[in-house]
């Protein structure tokens, strides 16, 4: 049997509101998925440190508070000097459409917006991480 | 009489009703509110018959407050047209209120952005990316004094959505007003201080709860004595609403954490009802109409023979459920953003029908953005349309006596009293949050309703049913991210050009009062006005106390 795929859920920044955070996380959890999340207020450091710590394949960022472009690459960025590039991040929250070319430009996989179902950010993390 | 209706009722069942149902049944097995109180097809006498009209009901103005809290309610004031507004800087944020006060806003409600909200100066390395975002960024009196620039701190009421910095940001407020010739005796206004929600939701926690609990009652003390008008605290539901909760855990946790600061406030020796009339509240309107019109009243209900049974409140006004409302920011949507102009009418709507002392009106692009001022003037609009046009404000709680209402306020009021039963089994609502419990039940609530949004069990317009092809929308608020450069620049020489010596002097007696008892506020305000920044402030304040960190 294959492992299940292990993913860290984070709030960088000062944002509070992680109704979403853990509702995404139980829904991972519920459709056979390890996640750990964070809890609010951590620092890119701080998530990137989990990640590798935590051995996970997937890092996903959640932010309401309109933070995101400085934050979110610099997850992308500390893992990538850790020598941890192959987890892949992704991101969602509140997150104005102009900005999702340069969040991805920045090396974020997705981003995904209000509206968005469980189901497809599972269907998502599914097609992208391939346990071998 | 009733033996009649109730008779009725049976030959209707099985006769007039029964022949449809046989045929067509209804659309669902049953129907539910958010709290999954089970509705009936209909409501009769017969739901209401132990309602006693004098003791449960009353009369507005009076114990137990259920009709509303004022004598004519909306005849004789509108509520406060109250848009909670905050941007970019002070200067920014000053030419916004002037808008709103042009618009024909009654209120003044500031937001405040992260880093003030969690006791950081905009140059902090923890600030970076979060200046100005969600509101304002005010770093010292200098930000104070630009944001209330021309406008008379006499004329207006102010509301300020702070909680662990509320301290700090009440002594600005009482320093700018001395600067215009106004005194702290006639300042009207809120401050959230409500520290317990933010462990519970909302999160811009900084001490410990039993330091923040030291702080929330010496505000209380020293508003008792110095700024008499003010209402020293909003308990709010609002945001564990917004995490999650359903109507009917809204109510209880809001109210647990109420009993939590009356006991406090008792404990460090203050007389009840020196301070519960200064005691304000923070409700969430939501979709479901009939339930949450019945949910405020409830509330009043629950809040008044909790202050008169339990805390044994001799004053009436010490009994009297005040409270704020705002619409549900979560029930907003991305998709078709037009239709939340709607939502906001109905929910806005039912929030005067429960008599809120005022509001708040979300605008159609928050699920994208900070509004705009187009945007904004809509919400507006839509409060100034049903206190003008609706003819609802012409009369005193117009639904109450109404079989469905007054059947799921009781319905409300008793499950609300159970939680709170729950939670006093537990030593209260600060043994409850740290245990996690309130979070769990908030956490488990805004899964289940996910999941009904999911499997179509509920329906959201737009979302998940009558979807279009549509653009996403792009003519939002953008904040400036120049403006946190700037910010720096204006602390930096805020810092240059005061009296370092002062600030020095003022933190050690502020830090002299924080490792002893006395009141915090008064050394706070010499701190403020020496334009010390809300950061040394607050480090100040964590040397002391110490900082909580989530479980």
């Amino acid at each position: 049997m294959s492992r299940k795929i292990r993913v860290l859920i984070a709030k960088p920044g000062l944002d509070g509101h992680d109704r979403g955070a853990k509702v995404i996380a139980r829904a991972l959890r519920d459709a056979g998925m390890e996640v750990i999340y964070t809890g609010i207020r951590q620092t890119p450091e701080q998530i990137a440190n989990a990640a590798i710590q935590e051995g996970v394949d997937i890092v996903g960022l959640s932010s309401l508070s309109g933070a995101h472009m400085s934050l979110f690459p610099k997850v992308v960025q500390l893992l990538k000097e850790k020598g941890a590039e192959d987890i892949v991040v992704f991101g969602g929250g509140i997150i104005p459409v102009d900005d999702i070319p340069l969040l991805k430009k920045a090396g974020i996989s997705e981003i995904f917006l209000p509206g968005t179902s469980t189901e497809e950010i599972i269907r998502y993390i599914q097609e992208t991480i391939k346990i071998t | 009489m009733s033996k009649n209706i109730r008779e009725e009722l049976e030959r209707w069942e099985k006769t007039t009703l029964q022949k449809v149902i046989s045929k067509a049944p209804e659309r669902q097995p049953s129907f539910q509110t958010t709290s999954h109180i089970e509705l009936k097809r209909l409501y009769t006498p017969l739901d209401i018959s132990e309602l006693n009209y004098c003791t449960d009901l009353g009369f507005p103005g009076e114990y137990p407050f259920t009709r509303g809290v004022q004598p004519t309610m909306y005849r004789g004031r509108l509520w406060t047209m109250r848009q909670y507004a905050g941007f970019a800087t002070a200067e920014e944020t000053n030419k916004r209120y002037k808008f709103l006060l042009e618009q024909g806003q009654t209120g003044l409600s500031v937001a405040f952005d992260l880093p003030t909200q969690i006791g950081y100066d905009s140059d902090h390395p923890l600030a970076e990316g979060e200046v100005g975002k969600v509101g304002v960024a005010i770093d010292t009196l200098k930000d104070m004094e630009i944001l209330f620039d021309g406008i008379p701190l006499d004329k207006v009421s102010t509301s300020m959505t702070i909680n662990s910095t509320a301290a700090i940001l009440l002594a600005m407020y009482i320093a700018v007003a001395e600067k215009q010739g106004v005194k702290s005796e006639v300042l009207q206004g809120t401050i959230q201080n409500d520290i317990l929600k933010e462990y519970a939701a909302r999160g811009t926690y900084i001490f410990p709860p039993l330091e923040s609990m030291r702080i929330v009652t010496d505000i209380f003390a020293f508003c008792k004595d110095h700024v008499p008008r003010w209402n020293t605290i909003s308990i709010s539901g609002y945001h564990m609403r917004e995490a999650g909760c359903t109507a009917v855990q809204e109510v209880a946790f809001t109210l647990a954490d109420g009993i939590a600061y009356v006991e406090a406030a008792i404990r460090a020796g203050l007389d009840v009802d020196s301070f519960a009339s200064r005691l304000a509240f923070f409700f969430c309107c939501h979709n479901n109409f009939i339930e949450e019109i019945a949910k405020f009243r409830a509330a009043r209900r629950l809040w008044a023979r909790i202050m008169k049974e339990r805390f044994k409140a001799k004053r009436d006004e010490s009994c009297m459920l005040r409270f704020h409302t705002q619409t549900a920011g979560c029930t907003l949507t991305a998709q078709q953003p037009d239709n939340n102009i709607v939502r906001v009418a109905f929910q806005a709507l039912a929030a005067v029908l429960g008599g809120t002392q005022s509001l708040h009106t979300n605008s159609r692009d928050e699920a994208y953005a900070l509004p705009t001022e187009d945007s904004v003037r809509i919400a507006l609009r839509t409060q100034q349309i049903i206190a003008y046009e609706s003819g609802v404000a012409e009369m005193i709680d117009p639904l109450g006596g109404s079989y469905a209402i007054e059947a799921l306020t009781n319905e409300i009021e008793k499950k609300a009293m159970e939680y709170i039963e729950k939670i006093d089994a537990m030593g209260g609502a600060i043994k409850a949050i740290e245990s996690g419990y309130i979070q769990g039940e908030i956490a488990e609530s805004a899964y289940q309703y996910q999941k009904e949004i999911e499997t179509k069990k509920r329906i959201i317009v737009g979302l998940n049913q009558f979807q279009i092809e549509e653009e996403p929308l792009r003519d939002i608020l953008k904040i400036d991210p120049e403006i946190e450069r700037y910010q720096k620049e204006k602390l930096a020489r805020v810092k240059k050009e005061r009296d370092n010596h002062k600030v020095k002097q003022s933190l050690a007696a502020l830090k002299r009062a924080a490792q002893g008892t006395d009141n915090l506020v008064p050394p706070i305000l010499e701190a403020v006005k020496a334009y010390a920044t809300l950061g040394e402030i607050s480090d100040t304040l964590r040397e002391v106390f110490g900082e909580y960190r989530e479980r």
